[in-house]
């Protein structure tokens, strides 16, 4: 441990912990941290980064609909892409079916035949992107086509760039498909550890299992011979028998998570905190380097719809809670805590922030208040 | 250093008035944070108003039970404040309870979950300190909470822990300072545990968000309860404070609310 060397002067510089890590898929972040992805370009723009090395994150499910598997899905295929092992423990009774369904990266050279379109498909596509906004407003705006096409010819130069550069070294986020299932090689092999917690009497299993899965990633000074990642699905659902033993699944959170502080290693919970007792939510919470939440959309809220532009795109939203402060105490605080989570072309997950639609009459009134979008942020509801 | 301005947590705290004693000294200090505001950096600034050079007889012993020594090292190094420079000099005993886990239930009734060595470890490493520094120690807890965990949610022994703490408090002088999730405790119908703590409590700083909720200058607010404040004049009264913080990497601003824009 760095910590252990002698230093006299409070300000003197840790060269060993500057050196760049060799390994893809990792990234240098403030205060001594390394980052690796979360599989969502979007999310790790949003943490800053992407999940830090050591890190336990937390995501707190919807009780009615699985978006925490968009999530989960991703950061498994990440790390399954870049060629780290993975531990999946979930409550099905066969954890490794879960696989067949792992999003598969878009290969750079689906991109280019994306991009590159001859100039008539090209118009056409313009045209059908920009569709809804002349049907929606085609009475306030005429928008200039060659302005339009300047945009995309600027787009299709700098998507062309970004190939270029991820070419030229392995990408530490990949763009996933979801309707692409991953290629079976990358997870066919050893890396793959799945444990079910279906009939597990308590989390002792669980516990040994992810200790000898870390053990394999030691943390010394700086130095990257390989990383881990670890997902757990719907840990305390019902239909494992763990969902009565709080304290048993407190503390087995507890030693993960100091586990984790001295692996090169992030760790994924999702949990229904509607089963957990108030108090034990805020444990567990409490516990979480990254609190994130997803909730689905209600089918056709009208108001919602109104006040949200791009709603029809919507999936979900995504909520976040709390970001890691590993080695720091500052906060860091977003600027909306409230992102969308869109499929793009029912491909690629992306996130936006939340635009609201002017509403007709209303000039900047109070909007948090209309629309069941309460202001408050303890709720959990909408910010904007 | 000896007359920078005080900040108005110093002052809330009476650290300004006097440094010789310690103004801590003898008293039990509960820093409550929920899940939206951290109130660690709390826990931060009186590690480091603790082991500043004002004060050299003062030393910390440090319960860790959330974060390995290599984060506070990194955090108190840009408050300037060296820890591992302190652990060397004898000032500053880091007790990493990371992996502190409470042995079988039958072991249990003996050994408290490994509390009652625990506690004996703290008393002979005070009972070690040289002569001008015995009545000096300050014995810091990251988090209580946590702690429960180990001992698998039996709260009676972190309180017969805490209760044996508190003995050292008033016999040797020494002073506890914890910090503790409150959002927890809320919504239970008897928090038995938080009560019994707040009864040992002298002060009491609570961090809070905003209830406008965040924003990029104001981080949220603190709310100091000061029972047994003695000011200059050395009349006891209680005492209630409450301001606005911002935390930065090399210190925290404090204000009084309505002064920022």
């Amino acid at each position: 441990m760095a910590a252990t060397k002698t230093r006299i002067c409070s300000f003197s510089r840790n060269i060993s912990a500057v050196s760049a890590p060799q390994l893809p898929g990792i990234k240098c972040g403030p205060n001594g941290t390394f980052f690796v992805s979360s599989g969502i370009p979007d999310l790790d723009k949003i943490l800053g980064g992407g999940f830090a090395l050591g890190s336990l994150v937390m995501i707190m499910e919807d009780a009615e609909a699985p978006h925490h598997m968009l999530l989960l899905r991703n950061f498994m295929s990440q790390g399954l892409v870049q060629n780290q092992p993975l531990l999946y423990a979930s409550p099905a009774k066969d954890p490794r079916g879960f696989l067949g369904t792992l999003p598969c990266p878009s290969s750079s050279k689906d991109e280019k035949s994306r991009n590159h379109d001859t100039e008539q498909e090209k118009g056409l596509r313009i045209a059908w992107q920009y569709k809804k906004y002349f049907s929606e407003n085609i009475d306030d705006h005429k928008v200039n086509i060659i302005a339009v096409q300047w945009w995309e010819w600027m787009e299709i130069s700098l998507a062309s760039l970004h190939s270029y550069i991820a070419d030229s070294k392995q990408e530490f986020c990949n763009d996933f498909d979801l309707r692409k299932p991953l290629e079976r090689h990358y997870y066919s092999g050893q890396r793959v550890d799945c444990v079910s917690i279906k009939d597990s009497p308590n989390p002792a299993t669980l516990h040994d299992r992810c200790a000898t899965f870390l053990a394999q990633f030691p943390r010394n000074d700086g130095s990257f011979s390989c990383l881990g990642r670890i997902a757990i699905q719907s840990l305390c659902a019902p239909q494992c028998e763990l969902s009565n033993m709080d304290w048993d699944i407190l503390s087995f959170i507890r030693s993960l998570k100091s586990m984790l502080r001295s692996a090169n290693a992030v760790a994924i919970i999702t949990f229904p905190p509607s089963l957990l007792s108030p108090s034990f939510c805020k444990r567990w919470q409490h516990m979480a380097d990254v609190l994130l939440s997803v909730k689905a959309i209600p089918d056709e809220d009208k108001e919602l719809g109104k006040l949200l532009t791009g709603y029809q795109d919507m999936v979900g939203f995504l909520n976040v809670h709390k970001i890691a402060r590993i080695n720091t105490q500052v906060p860091m605080i977003l600027e909306a805590t409230t992102f969308s989570i869109k499929l793009q072309k029912r491909r690629f997950i992306v996130l936006e922030c939340l635009n609201q639609a002017p509403i007709d009459g209303s000039s900047g009134t109070s909007y948090g208040t209309s629309g069941g979008c309460s202001g408050s942020s303890k709720s959990g509801a909408l910010d904007f | 250093m000896e007359n920078r301005a005080l900040n108005l947590l110093d002052e809330a705290l009476g650290l300004g008035y006097q440094t010789d004693p310690w103004p801590l000294r003898g008293k039990v200090v509960l820093i409550e944070d929920c899940v939206e505001t951290s109130g660690c950096f709390v826990l931060h600034q009186l590690l480091k108003r603790t082991l500043s050079s004002q004060s050299p007889n003062n030393t910390v012993i440090f319960l860790a039970f959330s974060h390995p020594l290599s984060h506070y090292d990194r955090i108190l190094r840009k408050l300037g404040c060296n820890l591992v420079a302190q652990r060397e000099n004898g000032r500053f005993f880091f007790f990493d309870m990371l992996k502190l886990l409470c042995p079988d239930e039958k072991e249990e009734r003996n050994e408290k979950g490994g509390f009652i060595s625990l506690y004996w470890k703290i008393q002979n490493t005070i009972r070690a300190l040289p002569e001008n520094n015995k009545n000096h120690a300050t014995i810091m807890i990251d988090d209580m909470s946590l702690m429960e965990v180990a001992a698998h949610g039996s709260s009676d022994h972190v309180l017969d822990f805490m209760h044996y703490c508190h003995t050292l408090t008033s016999e040797l002088g020494c002073s506890l300072i914890t910090l503790n999730h409150e959002d927890i405790y809320t919504s239970m119908e008897r928090p038995a545990f938080m009560l019994q703590i707040k009864y040992l409590v002298d002060v009491l700083i609570k961090a809070e968000p905003l209830a406008t909720g965040l924003a990029a200058d104001v981080h949220g607010q603190l709310t100091v309860l000061n029972w047994g404040f003695c000011n200059v004049k050395g009349s006891s009264n209680n005492k209630m404070s409450n301001f606005h913080f911002k935390v930065k990497e090399n210190s925290v601003e404090y204000f009084c609310p309505g002064t920022r824009t």
